[in-house]
C-alpha cells in the first residue's frame, strides 16, 4: 500500500510512538510541538503546545489518556491526550533524553542528559491515571548514574521489575526498579546505544546501536539472544508483535555526514530482518535523510518511521507480509496443526 | 598473529630460519679498532714474480693502476725480494695519502686481472693482520657441517585443491585474510594445518602482492618485505630494505626488485646489507638465497626538476623501472634519451660491459614470451623501443634481439607526439599505438602499427587512422584480437570527462596458420568506459568504467558467441556479442580469477569512501555475490603457475568436456544439497530454541502475574482488545482532487 506521509513537523523527527490500541501516532521533533495523528489515514488529531525547546522523547500510557514528552527545555511534561491540556511539568537541570511509561501506566521514568557538572539521572514518578488528579512532583526513585557512561535510553521491564538502560559506551545495564540498585551490566555494543524497544510482553527488548548492529536481549538475564547486522549506523529498532517474527531497523549515515555523501550512499531505508533467523528480508526506501526512529503498531498492522528529513512515513502492511514464512516455519505450523498433542507435551 | 618485522633484529634467533648463526665472528670483525696509522697501507698480492731488472717496470705498471684511486708514488710502493734476491716475492706494500684512498683502492682494484695469468688481490694491511694473524686461520681443513635436510612445505599446495577452487587475498581494515572462492557463498577462510585462520591483523603495513605464479604472498613493512607461503602460511623469506615502497618479481619468481623513494642508509654493522647498498634506492635480490645481487640509485625522470615558479615538479615514477625479459635471464633499465642498460642474471653484470646506446630512446618493452621468429634458431630475447623525432630524423620504432644487440626491425614514423608499446602475451604481435599530430599541431590522430613478429621479415600492418585519442588498448591474451577505447576532445572548461567509444578488432579469416588483416568489428560509442580487462584465457572481456562518480557500468563481451552472426562480420574470426551489463557503484578495481571463470570487482577505500566492498561475477556477468565491507582496501586473486598439461592433453580435455563437467556438476550439487541441509537444520534448531524459550518465559510471566493477583494480561495488551470487541471496520474514503483545469475555445 502507498505510504502515508505525515507532514507537519518542521524539523527532524526524534521519536514516534503508537498508542497501545494502534490507532494514533504521537510524534516529537526538534521543532517544539508534539503531534498526534490518525494511523489509518494520516490526518492530524492534534498538537500539544507548551515546550520551548527541541523535543527528544514521547510516550503514551496504556489507556491513551496521558502523554509524556521531554526535551531540551529541561522539562518533562504530562498532557491529556484528548484535550491537549498540560497536566504537569517537571523541571530538571538538563534536558530529558527519554521518557517511558511502565506497562501498567502507573510509573513514568525520565532520563536526564549528562553535561558538565551534571550526571545523567533516572527519575521515576508515580502517575495517577486520572487526568483530573493532581500529579506528584516528588520522584519515587532517583538513580544517579555515576559509575557508568552517559545513559542514552531506558525502559521498564515486565511487571516493572527492572529498569534497563542503554549507554553511550554501548553497554546495557539492569537496575532494580524498586531500590535503584545496579544489578547487571553487559557490553553488547561497541558504540552508543541509540534506542531500546520492548517486545509486547516486555520480557525481551531490542537495542539499536551506532556500531551498525541491533541486538535482542533477554530482559532478565541481559543475554544477547539475536544479532542483526547492518551496514550503516542504526538509530532505532522495533520488534513486530507476534505472530509475525520480524524486527525493523532504521538508521543511515549520521546526519552530520550526510552532506558529504550521496543519497544513494546514505542507506536511508527501513530494514526488515527475521527475528529468529537474523536474515535481512527486505528494505523500504523513501526517506531522504537518516531514519531517527521506527515504531510498529501494537496490532502489527502498520509501522511508521520518523526521519531526519522531517517526515513521518506510515506504511500499512500488505498481505504478503503476513503470509511470508520460511519453509521450516511452515513445517512447524503443519506439525502443530496435525499433532496438537505434541505442542501440549512441550508445554 | 603475523610476526612483525621487529624480528628482523639480527639478535633474534630465528633470523633466516637458521637458529645456529653464531655472530661472534661478525662481532670480532666489526669490533672497534683503534689502529695506528696503518690504514693507509694496502697489500697487493698475486703479482708476477720478476727478477730485479724488471722490478721497476712492474712497479711503474702497477702504479698506473694504483693512482686511479688515490695519491701514491713510486717510493711508496715496496716490493720485497726473496732471500736470494733474484726474484720478487709476488706481492707489494703500497702507502696512500689517506685511509679513504686506500679503501677506495681495495674496493676498486681487488680481483683485477693484470693479464691472463695474473689477477691481483688488494687488501688493507690491517685486514691481513687481522685475518691472517697466526691462529686465526686453522691450518687443517675441516669439512663444513652439512645442515640436515629438512623437508620444506609444498609452496604450491593450493593448486591441488580437490574442487579446483582459487584462492584470493582480501585486505580490509587492519586485517589481511586469505580465502577460497566459494562462488555465491561466503568465501571460505583458508586454514593452516593447525586449524588457524589465515586472517592476520597488521600482516602488512601498506599493501599485499602475490608473486607472478602465486607461490608467495608479499607483505610490506617499513623495514623491508616478507614473503609468505606454504600450507602453514609461514614466512618463507625476508628482505631487509628500510623504507621500501614497491616490489616487483621476475616472471620466474627467482628474483625480486625492491624500491624505496628515499636512499638507503646502511651502516657498517648491518648483517645483510653492505656498504655497497648505502645511498641506493633499488635492490635486486636472489629470492632463494635471500641475498642482494646488486643495488641501484633512482634515475631522475626526464624533464625539469622545478617548474617556472621554482616548485619541485612531481614526476611520475616509471614502474617497474627494471624490466625483466621473459626468461628472467636479463633485466634492463632505461636511461632516458640515451640507452638501455641490460644486466645478465644471476651475476647482474652489465651485458658486454656497456649500455646499449639508442639515441633519444623514450621507452622500451621486453617481449613477454620467447618469440620464435621466422627461420631464427638461435636463442634470443626481443625488446621493442621507440625514439622520437630528433632534428630531421624521423621517429623510430625498433625491435632488438638480445644478446646479439642486433636491431631486427625498425620503422620510421612521422609527426609523432607519443607512442606506446603493446606486446601480445605470446610475443606474436607488437602493437605500437602512435599518437600523431598534424603539421600545424592542431588535430590529433592515432595510428596502430602492428608488427607481426613471427612472420618473415616482421611485416608491419597499419590500422586506419583513428581520429580520437586512444586512451586504452589491450590485446586478447594468447589471441590475436584487441579492444581499444577512444575519447573525444574535452570541451574547454568542462568538468565532465568526454564520452568514450569502444572499438573491437579481429583479424580477417585466413588460411591457417596465417593471420589475416586486422579489421574493426564494431564500435560502441557514447560510453564512459575507460578500462579493458580480458579474461586470462582470452575470448571474454570486461569493458568497464572505473573511478568515475557518475557511471560505473561493466560490460561483459564474448568474442566467440555461439549463435547467429551478423552478415557484415562474416569474414572475421570473431562473433562479438554483449552478454550482460552489470554495475557496481564506485568500482575502482577489476580482477579476473586465474582460471577465467570469475571476475571480482572492488571499491577500495584507498580511492574513495563510498560503498567499499566487492562484487563477484561469473565470466558472463552474472552476479554471484555482493558484499559491502568497511574499510575494504584490496582484493587479489592468487595467480596460478603455468599448466603442466601438454597441448594434446588439453585438447583431449576440451574434447571430453561433457564428461569432465558432469563430474564437477555432480560434486557441486552434492555440496549444495549438504549446504542447504545444514542451513535448514540450523534454522529448525533456531526456531525450536526460540519457541522453547518463548514458551518458558511466557509461562513464567503468567504464573508470576497470577501469583501477584494480577490479571493474566497487562494493561498494554488489553488495550488491543477494545478494537476486537467493537470489531474493526474498514472505512473507505474517497478523495477527489482537481489537478488542473483548462479552458479551450473550439472554433
Amino acid at each position: 500500500m502507498r505510504p502515508i506521509l505525515l507532514q507537519g513537523h518542521e524539523r527532524a523527527l526524534t521519536q514516534v510512538v503508537f498508542s497501545k490500541e494502534g490507532d494514533l501516532i504521537f510524534s516529537v521533533s526538534k521543532d517544539h510541538i508534539p503531534s498526534a495523528w490518525y494511523a489509518a489515514n494520516g490526518e492530524r488529531f492534534g498538537a500539544y503546545k507548551g515546550h520551548q525547546g527541541a523535543l527528544w522523547t514521547v510516550d503514551v500510557d496504556p489507556t491513551t489518556t496521558l502523554l509524556a514528552t521531554g526535551g531540551a527545555d529541561n522539562t518533562m511534561r504530562l498532557w491529556e491526550v484528548k484535550t491537549g491540556r498540560e497536566i504537569k511539568k517537571w523541571e530538571f537541570n538538563t534536558s530529558i533524553r527519554r521518557c517511558e511509561f511502565s506497562e501498567d501506566g502507573r510509573q513514568l521514568l525520565g532520563v536526564t542528559e549528562k553535561r558538565t557538572g551534571q550526571l545523567s539521572n533516572i527519575f521515576v514518578y508515580d502517575i495517577n491515571p486520572d487526568p483530573e488528579a493532581e500529579q506528584t512532583s516528588e520522584e519515587s526513585l532517583k538513580i544517579v548514574v555515576e559509575d557508568l557512561p552517559r545513559v542514552t535510553v531506558a525502559g521498564f521491564s515486565a511487571l516493572s521489575h527492572y529498569i534497563v538502560t542503554g549507554h553511550d559506551s554501548g553497554s546495557v545495564a539492569q537496575w532494580d526498579a524498586k531500590t535503584g540498585e545496579l544489578l547487571n551490566e553487559v557490553f553488547s555494543h561497541e558504540e552508543s546505544v541509540m534506542d531500546l524497544q520492548w517486545s509486547a510482553d516486555r520480557t525481551y527488548f531490542i537495542t539499536a546501536s551506532k556500531d551498525k548492529t541491533a541486538k535482542l536481549h533477554d530482559a532478565t538475564t541481559l543475554e544477547v539472544l539475536k544479532t542483526y547486522v547492518a551496514d550503516t549506523p542504526i538509530n532505532s529498532a522495533a520488534i513486530t508483535p507476534e505472530p509475525t517474527n520480524y524486527v525493523i531497523l532504521g538508521g543511515g549515515q549520521a546526519a552530520m555526514d550526510v552532506t558529504t555523501t550521496s543519497a544513494r550512499q546514505g542507506k536511508f531505508e527501513a530494514r526488515f530482518y527475521h527475528k529468529i533467523f537474523e536474515d535481512e528480508i527486505g528494505r523500504v526506501r523513501g526517506h531522504f535523510g537518516p531514519l531517527n526512529y521506527v515504531a510498529v503498531s501494537p496490532d502489527g498492522k502498520c509501522y511508521c518511521s520518523g526521519g531526519e528529513d522531517g517526515y513521518v512515513r506510515v506504511h500499512h502492511f500488505d498481505p504478503p507480509y503476513f503470509d511470508f514464512k520460511y519453509e521450516v516455519e511452515r513445517e512447524k505450523a503443519r506439525e502443530v496443526k496435525d499433532h496438537p498433542e505434541r505442542l501440549e507435551d512441550r508445554l | 598473529m603475523a610476526p612483525s618485522f621487529e624480528q628482523l633484529d639480527p639478535d633474534m634467533d630465528d633470523y633466516d630460519d637458521d637458529d645456529e648463526v653464531d655472530y661472534s665472528d661478525l662481532r670480532e670483525q666489526y669490533e672497534v679498532r683503534m689502529e695506528e696509522g696503518l690504514d693507509t697501507f694496502v697489500v697487493v698480492d698475486g703479482l708476477p714474480k720478476v727478477p730485479p731488472g724488471s722490478k721497476d717496470k712492474l712497479v711503474k705498471f702497477l702504479l698506473r693502476k694504483l693512482v686511479q684511486f688515490g695519491k701514491t708514488k713510486e717510493e711508496n710502493v715496496f716490493m720485497p725480494m726473496n732471500d736470494e734476491g733474484d726474484m720478487s716475492e709476488g706481492f707489494a706494500f703500497v702507502e696512500y695519502d689517506t685511509p679513504a684512498q686506500a679503501a677506495a683502492a681495495v674496493k676498486g682494484l681487488h680481483a683485477t686481472p693484470l693479464d691472463k695469468k695474473h689477477t691481483i688481490a688488494v687488501n688493507k694491511l690491517t685486514d691481513i693482520e687481522r685475518y691472517g694473524r697466526e691462529g686465526r686461520i686453522d691450518e687443517t681443513y675441516r669439512e663444513p657441517d652439512m645442515e640436515e635436510f629438512k623437508e620444506k612445505e609444498h609452496l604450491r599446495y593450493w593448486v591441488g585443491d580437490a574442487e579446483g577452487r582459487d584462492q584470493f587475498v582480501m585486505y580490509r581494515g587492519d586485517n589481511v585474510g586469505v580465502y577460497w572462492n566459494e562462488r555465491e557463498d561466503q568465501p571460505d577462510p583458508v586454514r593452516t594445518p593447525a586449524g588457524q585462520l589465515v586472517d592476520r591483523q597488521h600482516w602488512t603495513e601498506t599493501f599485499v602482492q602475490w608473486s607472478p605464479k602465486g607461490t608467495y604472498l608479499t607483505s610490506m613493512h617499513a623495514q623491508g618485505v616478507q614473503l609468505w607461503g606454504g600450507e602453514s602460511w609461514s614466512r618463507q623469506k625476508r628482505f631487509m630494505h628500510p623504507g621500501v615502497n614497491l616490489v616487483d618479481f621476475s616472471p620466474d619468481e627467482r628474483y625480486l626488485t625492491t624500491w624505496s623513494h628515499q636512499a638507503m642508509q646502511v651502516d657498517e654493522n648491518n648483517p645483510i646489507l653492505s656498504l655497497e647498498e648505502d645511498g641506493k634506492n633499488y635492490i635486486i635480490w636472489d629470492i632463494d638465497t635471500g641475498k642482494p645481487l646488486r643495488s641501484f640509485v633512482t634515475l631522475d625522470p626526464p624533464g625539469p626538476r622545478e617548474d617556472a615558479e621554482g616548485q619541485p615538479v612531481k614526476k611520475k615514477l616509471q614502474w617497474p623501472a627494471f624490466k625483466w625479459s621473459a626468461d628472467a635471464k636479463y633485466v634492463a633499465r632505461l636511461n632516458h634519451g640515451e640507452s638501455v642498460s641490460i644486466y645478465e642474471l644471476p651475476r647482474m653484470n652489465l651485458l658486454d660491459k656497456q649500455s646499449v646506446k639508442i639515441e633519444g630512446i623514450v621507452d622500451f618493452e621486453w617481449s613477454p614470451a620467447e618469440t620464435q621468429r621466422h627461420s631464427i634458431k638461435a636463442y634470443e630475447q626481443l625488446f621493442a623501443y621507440w625514439t622520437p623525432e630528433l632534428g630531421s630524423n624521423p621517429a623510430k620504432v625498433g625491435i632488438m634481439s638480445i644478446p646479439t644487440k642486433e636491431v631486427v626491425r625498425t620503422r620510421n614514423l612521422f609527426n609523432v607526439s607519443d607512442a606506446k608499446l603493446h606486446w601480445q602475451s605470446e610475443g606474436a604481435f607488437l602493437c605500437v599505438k602512435v599518437d600523431r599530430h598534424s603539421k600545424s599541431g592542431k588535430s590529433r590522430a592515432t595510428n596502430l602499427e602492428i608488427f607481426r613478429v613471427r612472420d618473415k621479415d616482421v611485416p608491419v600492418e597499419v590500422v586506419e587512422n583513428i581520429k580520437d585519442t586512444v586512451i586504452n588498448f589491450a590485446w586478447e591474451p594468447k589471441g590475436d584480437r584487441f579492444v581499444l577505447i577512444t575519447a573525444g576532445a574535452v570541451p574547454e572548461g568542462s568538468a565532465v570527462p568526454p564520452k568514450t567509444a569502444v572499438s573491437f578488432f579481429a583479424p580477417e579469416k585466413a588460411k591457417a596458420p596465417a593471420v589475416g588483416n586486422f579489421k574493426l568489428i564494431r564500435t560502441v560509442d557514447k560510453k564512459n568506459n575507460n578500462a579493458i580487462h580480458w579474461s586470462p584465457n582470452g575470448r571474454f572481456v570486461v569493458v568497464a568504467t572505473v573511478l568515475n562518480q557518475q557511471s560505473f557500468d561493466l560490460d561483459f563481451w564474448d568474442f566467440d558467441f555461439e549463435g547467429e552472426r551478423e552478415e557484415s562480420e562474416k569474414d572475421l574470426t570473431a562473433n562479438l556479442q554483449l552478454m550482460r551489463t552489470a554495475d557496481h557503484y564506485g568500482v575502482t578495481d577489476i580482477d579476473w580469477d586465474p582460471s577465467g571463470r570469475f571476475v571480482a570487482t572492488s571499491a577500495s577505500v584507498w580511492k574513495h569512501r563510498m560503498e567499499n566492498g566487492y562484487h563477484l561475477y561469473t565470466f558472463s556477468g552474472q552476479t554471484l555475490r555482493e558484499e559491502p565491507i568497511e574499510q575494504f582496501k584490496q582484493w587479489a586473486w592468487r595467480p596460478r603457475p603455468e599448466r603442466l598439461l601438454s597441448k594434446d592433453e588439453m585438447k583431449n580435455v576440451r574434447k571430453n568436456l561433457r564428461e569432465y563437467s558432469r563430474t564437477f556438476e555432480e560434486a557441486d550439487s552434492a555440496k549444495r544439497s549438504t549446504a542447504d541441509k545444514a542451513v535448514v537444520d540450523a534454522r529448525r534448531r533456531m526456531l525450536s530454541e526460540w519457541f522453547a524459550w518463548r514458551d518458558r518465559v511466557t509461562e513464567d510471566l503468567r504464573d508470576e502475574r497470577l501469583s501477584l493477583g494480577l490479571e493474566e494480561r497487562t494493561e498494554e495488551q488489553k488495550a488491543l482488545d477494545v478494537d476486537e470487541e467493537e470489531g474493526s471496520k474498514v472505512v473507505e474514503e474517497i478523495f477527489e482532487e482537481i489537478l488542473e483545469e483548462s479552458e479551450e475555445v473550439i472554433e
